[in-house]
């Protein structure tokens, strides 16, 4: 990756406000120009856009419900997205955060399934553990098999994704099916629900808010510390900056690589494992609602930083939301949201050149600046 | 249960391979285009998606096999173009931009299919062509030589590809700017052109490889058409070592074992479906450590190209 890593962390030196302003504002608009194509496509199917976007705004703010709903699908975004941030941060490019979600969604629902009788305070902290691990071993195959033998992490996370969906599939239907399915002969492909000490505790009556939404923000202030506070967190985003010249200073790539790997399933996998304590109760297909892919767009909005992608995650986590809503007010497909969303990463990757280019100059000038007078 | 090795059963697993193979070998031979001028795209399933939605409804509407075609080498283009400017002009992280132009993809042919057709429907695509005198052959004729002509353009493109790319100065240009743009950039190449190019055709053959989907193997459309044969075409690249007969024999192992796990579950053979959609994704990670064809990768695969940069 090519994203900047600022100078203050080395120099101290005073806040960059102007970089921070200049690299939120691209994405922003490139986020602007994906909302006007999507504009054009309403407008091509005949709907009003101002009256479609009004209605997406209202759903995913304009009440209580709306708002929970929003933080609600913010959460697992936030969790991928700051998986995505390590990796990223490494170079390495994980698309497998599908498919490290369903492992940690597995893990999460056979856990306290199996030890239904322990109490609460001891099975979630023990269950969003598994689903870490689950979701770390499936970043880890990609992350060794690029380390050992070089094999592209872009594949074979893709691979691994397809391969948690089939597992899953199998699994709700065989070993983890709901026992209450199978005597009363529905057979749906769904999981027993949990013991209820297991689930997390609703934020607000009514709605679907959970701690759930806590427990990620905080471990986006954990992994801005790891990243930018310890020599692990130094070693892996010095391997992203300049590979060789980590090599140089005896840093070893390959190792780090795949431990950022590792890392990112691993909150893919919490992700997983809180979408199952915390919304669904149980293990059903589309357990991941895409969130592997938007928690990329989640990530790479918020500049591939933690405490960035927080805000970031709000915004999307609202899009997915509003786009529900906008579904049934205007009756258009919310795989308008997906177009939209994947323009946005179009736009964003695409703008980082204007983002390079500005770093670059401002350096320069920085330089001239400078510079012993005569 | 019938035998399962009969000849009769052997042949069909054979038949349908063969026909697996086409939307593999369009859009690996197309990848393998981009990926030797050193654009990896990866977001050829999402191109086939979109160029497979749009050649079913050309069909459906017109009922001409014809225009349905040209429907998918257009989108295919277009979205090639997209693909470019933003991976070459833009200079954007491949890897990512391709997951982008896959979501878009996905979302915008979903979006399409929900609103203009909505329920799953079924054309009259590309019938079976049987070839005179070799389709006549017995066993061989009906293996190889009674499909569709999207199927023999699929196999047909193989020595094309390899001729455009080993014996014309077009395919050593494409090849010096995925190996050494710097040079082929001094010695007056233009990297730009070039990877336009390449990853345009790249495209059409993706969209190509979307319609023989929906209007010639399956001859219909739904969501997620695809099932990820994209992203396994962009594997089989790397599988077969940036050659085109390379990709050949990845795209007949895939579609074989395709086409064993389909027969498998016609025959009633007791594996359950899962593991057997599971296996050829398996059988591709496999693949990919045990490869040792890593290196003859383009050498400037991935990294956009600045002028003034070693």
């Amino acid at each position: 990756m090519t994203f900047e890593i600022s100078k203050k962390q080395t120099k101290r030196q005073k806040f960059d406000w102007a970089s921070l302003f200049f690299n939120a504002l691209l994405p922003l608009a490139g986020m602007l120009i994906a909302l006007l194509i999507g504009a054009v496509m309403l407008l091509i199917l005949k709907v009003n856009p101002l009256v479609a976007y009004a209605e997406l705004v209202k759903g995913a703010f304009g009440n209580v419900s709306g708002i929970t709903q929003t933080l609600v699908k913010a959460t697992p975004l936030l969790l991928v997205g700051l998986g995505i941030c390590i990796a990223f941060r490494a170079s390495v490019i994980n698309i497998g955060g599908e498919g490290q979600i369903i492992v940690g969604a597995i893990a999460a629902t056979w856990f306290p399934l199996t030890f239904r009788t322990w109490p609460g305070w001891l099975l979630i902290p023990l269950t969003l553990l598994v689903g870490f691990a689950a979701g770390a071993v499936w970043g880890f195959i990609p992350g060794i098999l690029k380390a050992r033998v070089k094999v592209n992490e872009i594949l074979s996370t893709v691979m691994m994704n397809a391969v948690a969906l089939q597992l899953m599939n199998l699994l709700v239907r065989s070993v983890l099916m709901d026992p209450a399915g199978i005597t009363a002969g529905t057979y749906l492909a769904q999981s027993e629900r949990l013991p209820e000490q297991v689930w997390l505790t609703r934020l607000v009556p009514q709605t679907l808010l959970h701690t759930g939404s806590i427990i990620a923000v905080v471990l986006a202030v954990l992994v801005y510390i790891f990243l930018w506070r310890t020599t692990i967190g130094y070693r892996i985003r010095a391997v992203g900056f300049n590979p060789e010249a980590a090599r140089f200073a005896g840093i070893n790539v390959p190792f780090n690589q795949a431990l950022a790997l590792t890392l990112a399933g691993g909150f893919a996998g919490i992700a997983g494992a809180i979408e199952v304590l915390g919304v669904q109760h149980r293990l059903l297909e589309g357990i991941t609602s895409g969130y592997g892919f938007s928690g990329i767009v989640a990530a790479l909005f918020g500049g591939l930083h933690p405490l960035g992608t927080i805000p970031a995650s709000i915004l999307f986590g609202a899009l997915l939301v509003g786009g529900d809503k906008m579904q049934r007010a205007v009756q258009v497909p919310n795989s308008l949201i997906s177009t939209i969303l994947g323009l946005v990463v179009l736009f964003v990757v695409g703008s980082a050149l204007w983002s390079r280019r500005w770093a670059a100059k401002r350096q320069m000038d920085a330089a001239k600046n400078e510079e012993p007078k005569p | 249960m019938t035998d399962v090795f009969s000849v009769s059963v052997i042949v069909g697993i054979l038949t349908s391979a063969i026909r697996l193979a086409t939307p593999y070998l369009y859009a690996a031979i197309g990848e393998t285009f981009a990926q030797r001028s050193g654009v990896l795209n990866l977001g050829v399933d999402g191109i086939m998606l979109v160029a497979a939605y749009g050649s079913f409804y050309v069909v459906l509407k017109t009922g001409n096999i014809w225009f349905g075609l040209l429907a998918a080498i257009i989108i295919g283009l277009l979205m090639g173009l997209l693909m470019s400017f933003i991976s070459v002009t833009l200079k954007a992280e491949q890897g990512i931009s391709g997951i982008g132009l896959y979501m878009f993809g996905l979302g915008l042919s979903s979006l399409l299919f929900k609103t203009t057709i909505g329920t799953v429907k079924t054309v009259t695509g590309f019938q079976p062509v049987k070839l005179p005198l070799l389709g006549d052959i017995p066993i061989v004729g009906n293996i190889f030589f009674n499909h569709s002509l999207l199927v023999y353009g699929a196999f047909l493109l193989v020595p094309l590809a390899w001729w455009v790319l080993e014996k014309t100065t077009w395919g050593l240009k494409i090849k010096s700017v995925g190996q050494n743009p710097a040079a082929a950039d001094s010695l007056g190449v233009s990297v730009e052109r070039v990877r336009y190019t390449s990853v345009c055709i790249g495209a059409i053959l993706a969209g190509i490889a979307g319609a023989s989907l929906s209007i010639s193997l399956l001859n219909l459309f739904q969501d997620n058409v695809t099932a990820g044969q994209g992203f396994i075409a962009v594997a089989l690249v790397y599988f077969g070592g940036w050659r085109p007969f390379g990709v050949l024999w990845g795209a007949l192992l895939f579609s074989t074992v395709n086409a064993f796990q389909l027969w498998m579950q016609v025959l009633g053979v007791k594996i359950p479906s899962d593991v057997a959609i599971m296996l050829p994704y398996l059988l591709t990670i496999a693949a990919l450590a045990l490869s040792t064809n890593r290196g003859l990768a383009p050498a400037a695969l991935n990294k956009p190209f600045e002028r003034g940069e070693s």
